[in-house]
């Protein structure tokens, strides 16, 4: 309990201390990093000690909040403690200058320490206002960050978020007026039948959510604000704040209202998440620059999440496959988290160099730069599916359920997928070991920033090739509907 | 209170808001969206929510006002105001068609709630356990103070992006043009009159939030409104942004919040109260909220630094 109230408190600590410290803040991050991996890490030992959580303060729900984690929350903390991690210390690149202040060396901390509080806040949250809270939190830190890139791409993040905030609000408003309790694990006990207010109030979270997370078809605003934020921010954007609204889409359907995950509505949610895979990787293939490629294999990669709608057979169809399909899921978000931001670290590093964003302009780069070149690749080959990264087994995991579900459709559409990914991505790579000469390039900031993306390259290469305990831990707690298949599917063990 | 009053305050609050969004005017569209922000605070007092009423007139109608007129200033310095093409009529007529779609799926969801009066019992049960009179503050500080600590935080983060829009010259300045006016005039009389009773009523509304309606948000807004009166007079300029002393007062609130939540685990639950103390601790976070939010809304108001320190 406390320990998760820490991973909430302790960034907002760090923000406070940020705001304070003036010119000396970006070292914080030296601090801030370790601390919280560790904190993370030993959530993940509770977790699978079998600790949960319990409520604030003293007051048992529905009167208080509790915080609680399952085995998802646990893996997803400890991935997006390593990635904003590695990606804050990565920043002090950028914002790192302690001899005075700038408005940017300043600024950026407190919005970052506040985003990966708000982050923490909904991973570990059972409350649907105080998720609420929290993605506000999220979005308005999210959009300021967004600005420092392009402030009409962030005006308009800013403009669907709020719309999809409003629609979460009103969502929360009715249910809370039909069940009298906001807390998940309550609403699932007495929504019972789908009356209309709950059913409004499902499709307008759901809506709202769907716009936040940049699920195709409300995608549009993704590209350009992920596009042409700086890199690290670009990481952030594209790592971690896009999940942690899909997160609360999870809980709802299949925790607060598993009652209301009819077959039309898996398949609507699958339909949609198909979609994404398909259209986000043509759009990809066909971009000139390298992070407006890397920002539409966002929308495509965001598409994989919503196949667990139909995989695991929606709340409450207990599937056998629904434990192999929840796990994908898992490794899915945590391996795109890292991976995602790698990608986008080391595309800044050699966009820096050649000081150009065309995917032209980086012939002969992996001679130059072999460091970043490799973690490029490294990340590359999670985002295609191909062993012995994460993202394999989690493509692997979710082809397995789709088949054994008899859903060959979305087999094909994962396939295709992987196909197209490793397409679009082999455009950039292609370029960087084309040609013979060695360019001239300028210097980056510092010579040991290559090493983050790196870091985060191999993490997404140990999350395959591990992969056992982060499958355990992953199927702790899953919702109720999914535990039949547990014994059934036992992957890369 | 006859259903005349009552039917007559609807037709306003829906006039006025039909107004607000179907102005071409931008600043008429702001005003009646303060008009509107009064009247709602009208009915949700009639209603017998005076912390609504409190909030709503303050936050809703003062704070939001003050910051839209900015945001106007600005975008007419900025020559963004001249007029847009109009949108194409299937456009306006397809916004219109949604936006009633929307509307009354809505109200058949509100016609179908089941009635129930949703946690009141649980708080009116609860509330003396935090030696509070006043249920809304139990709620705000005690069951949900979580929430509530989140909600500060928004705020702060909201000044930093205010904040990160400086441009880089100006970094560590003072916002605002600065004010000048005549020394004896009725501005800076105002200014010398009105803040000490401003001072008076924030000390106030914290102490009696305890029991009756008010609290650290309204006070916060009281304080506030003082601090943009001593500028406009004229009386003292907007601090400087790089000032560690203002900064502090930030981050006060917040972190006393934050302190005292991660202190109640040494008394037993994160985010908890020692018994027989509650009330004398939330006092504590809410005079220290109070000066944080007085703060960071005036200088949200302030806007980003404008002149070089």
């Amino acid at each position: 309990m406390t320990l998760l109230f820490a991973l909430v408190a302790l960034p907002l600590v760090f923000m406070l201390a940020s705001l304070a410290a003036g010119r000396r803040a970006p070292r914080l991050i030296w601090l801030c990093a370790p601390l919280m991996t560790g904190l993370s890490a030993w959530l993940a030992i509770s977790v699978f000690e079998g600790g949960r959580g319990g409520p604030l303060g003293g007051w048992p729900v529905p009167l208080g909040i509790a915080l609680e984690a399952d085995g998802l929350s646990a893996a997803l903390l400890l991935a997006s403690a390593i990635t904003a991690g590695i990606t804050g210390l990565y920043a002090l690149g950028a914002y790192g200058r302690t001899d005075r202040e700038t408005t940017r060396s300043y600024t950026f901390w407190p919005l970052f320490y506040g985003l990966w509080a708000a982050l923490n806040a909904v991973l570990v949250s059972r409350d649907l206002f105080n998720l609420y809270v929290a993605i506000e939190l999220l979005s308005l830190t999210a959009v300021a960050l967004a600005a420092f890139g392009s402030r009409r791409a962030a005006m308009r993040y800013l403009m669907i978020a709020l719309a999809g905030s409003l629609a979460y609000l009103l969502g929360v408003v009715l249910i809370f007026a039909s069940v009298g309790t906001l807390d998940i694990t309550l609403i699932g006990e007495r929504a019972g039948e789908a009356r209309i207010p709950v059913l409004t109030g499902a499709a307008l979270i759901s809506a709202g959510l769907i716009a936040k997370t940049a699920l195709f078809p409300l995608h549009g605003w993704l590209p350009p604000a992920h596009g042409a934020a700086p890199p690290a921010i670009s990481a952030l954007l594209s790592a971690l704040v896009v999940k942690a609204s899909f997160v609360i889409l999870l809980r709802v359907w299949f925790e607060a209202l598993p009652g209301l995950s009819d077959p039309a509505v898996t398949l609507l949610f699958g339909v949609m998440g198909a979609a994404a895979v398909l259209y986000g990787s043509v759009l990809a293939l066909r971009q000139q620059g390298l992070k407006v490629l890397i920002a539409y294999s966002t929308v495509a990669q965001l598409g994989y999440l919503l196949l667990v709608f139909p995989l695991a057979g929606g709340g409450e169809a207990a599937t056998p496959w629904a434990a192999g399909a929840w796990g994908a899921m898992g490794f899915h978000a945590s391996a795109h988290m890292l991976a995602k931001a790698g990608l986008f670290l080391a595309a800044g590093l050699m966009i820096h160099a050649v000081g150009d964003g065309r995917i032209d302009r980086l012939e002969g780069l992996a001679r130059a730069m072999p460091v970043t070149a490799l973690a490029f690749a490294l990340c590359a080959v999670s985002l295609m599916g191909l062993p012995p990264s994460g993202g394999f087994i989690a493509k692997y995991l979710m082809l397995i359920a789709a088949l054994a579900s008899g859903q060959w459709p979305y087999a094909a559409v994962i396939l295709a997928g992987g196909l197209l990914a490793a397409a679009y991505l082999f455009r950039p790579l292609a370029r960087m070991f084309a040609g013979a000469g060695t360019p001239e390039l300028a210097r980056a900031p510092h010579r040991l920033l290559a090493l983050a993306p790196l870091a985060l390259g191999l993490a997404a290469m140990a999350l395959g090739l591990f992969s056992a305990v982060p499958y355990d831990l992953m199927v702790i707690g899953l919702p109720e509907a999914g535990q039949a298949g547990l014994e059934d599917a036992d992957p890369g063990s | 209170m006859s259903h005349a009053f009552d039917l007559a305050l609807c037709a306003l609050i829906l006039g006025a808001a039909v107004l607000a969004v179907t102005g071409r005017n931008v600043f008429g569209a702001i005003v009646f969206y303060v008009v509107y922000g009064v009247l709602l605070a009208l009915a949700w007092l009639i209603l017998g929510a005076v912390d609504v009423a409190l909030a709503e007139a303050a936050i809703g109608a003062g704070v939001t006002g003050v910051l839209l007129i900015g945001a106007w200033q600005g975008l007419a310095d900025a020559g963004g105001l001249e007029d847009e093409a109009p949108r194409p009529v299937f456009l306006r007529l397809a916004a219109v068609a949604g936006a009633g779609a929307l509307g009354g799926l809505i109200a058949l969801a509100v016609i179908s709630l089941p009635g129930g009066d949703g946690l009141t019992l649980a708080v009116v049960d609860n509330q003396d356990r935090l030696e509070l009179g006043n249920p809304v503050n139990a709620v705000l500080l005690g069951f949900r103070a979580y929430d509530t600590l989140l909600e500060t935080l928004v705020l702060t983060a909201a000044l930093a992006a205010v904040w990160s829009l400086t441009r880089t010259r100006v970094w560590g300045g003072v916002p605002g043009p600065g004010h000048v006016t005549r020394p004896d005039g009725v501005m800076a009389s105002f200014g010398r009159l009105l803040p000490p009773a401003g001072l008076l009523v924030a000390v106030y509304l914290v102490w009696v939030g305890a029991d009756a309606p008010g609290g650290a948000f309204q006070a916060g807004t009281v304080l506030a409104a003082v601090w943009i009166l001593i500028v406009l007079s004229g009386l003292q300029d907007e601090p400087r942004l790089n000032s560690l002393p203002l900064r502090l007062m930030i981050i006060a609130g917040p972190a006393v919040f934050l302190g005292a939540g991660l202190a109640g685990a040494a008394a037993g639950a994160v985010m908890g109260y020692p018994d027989g103390h509650a009330k004398s601790v939330i006092l504590v976070i809410e005079y220290a909220l109070t000066l944080s939010i007085a703060a960071t809304l005036a200088l949200l108001i302030a806007g980003p630094a404008r002149r070089a320190p």
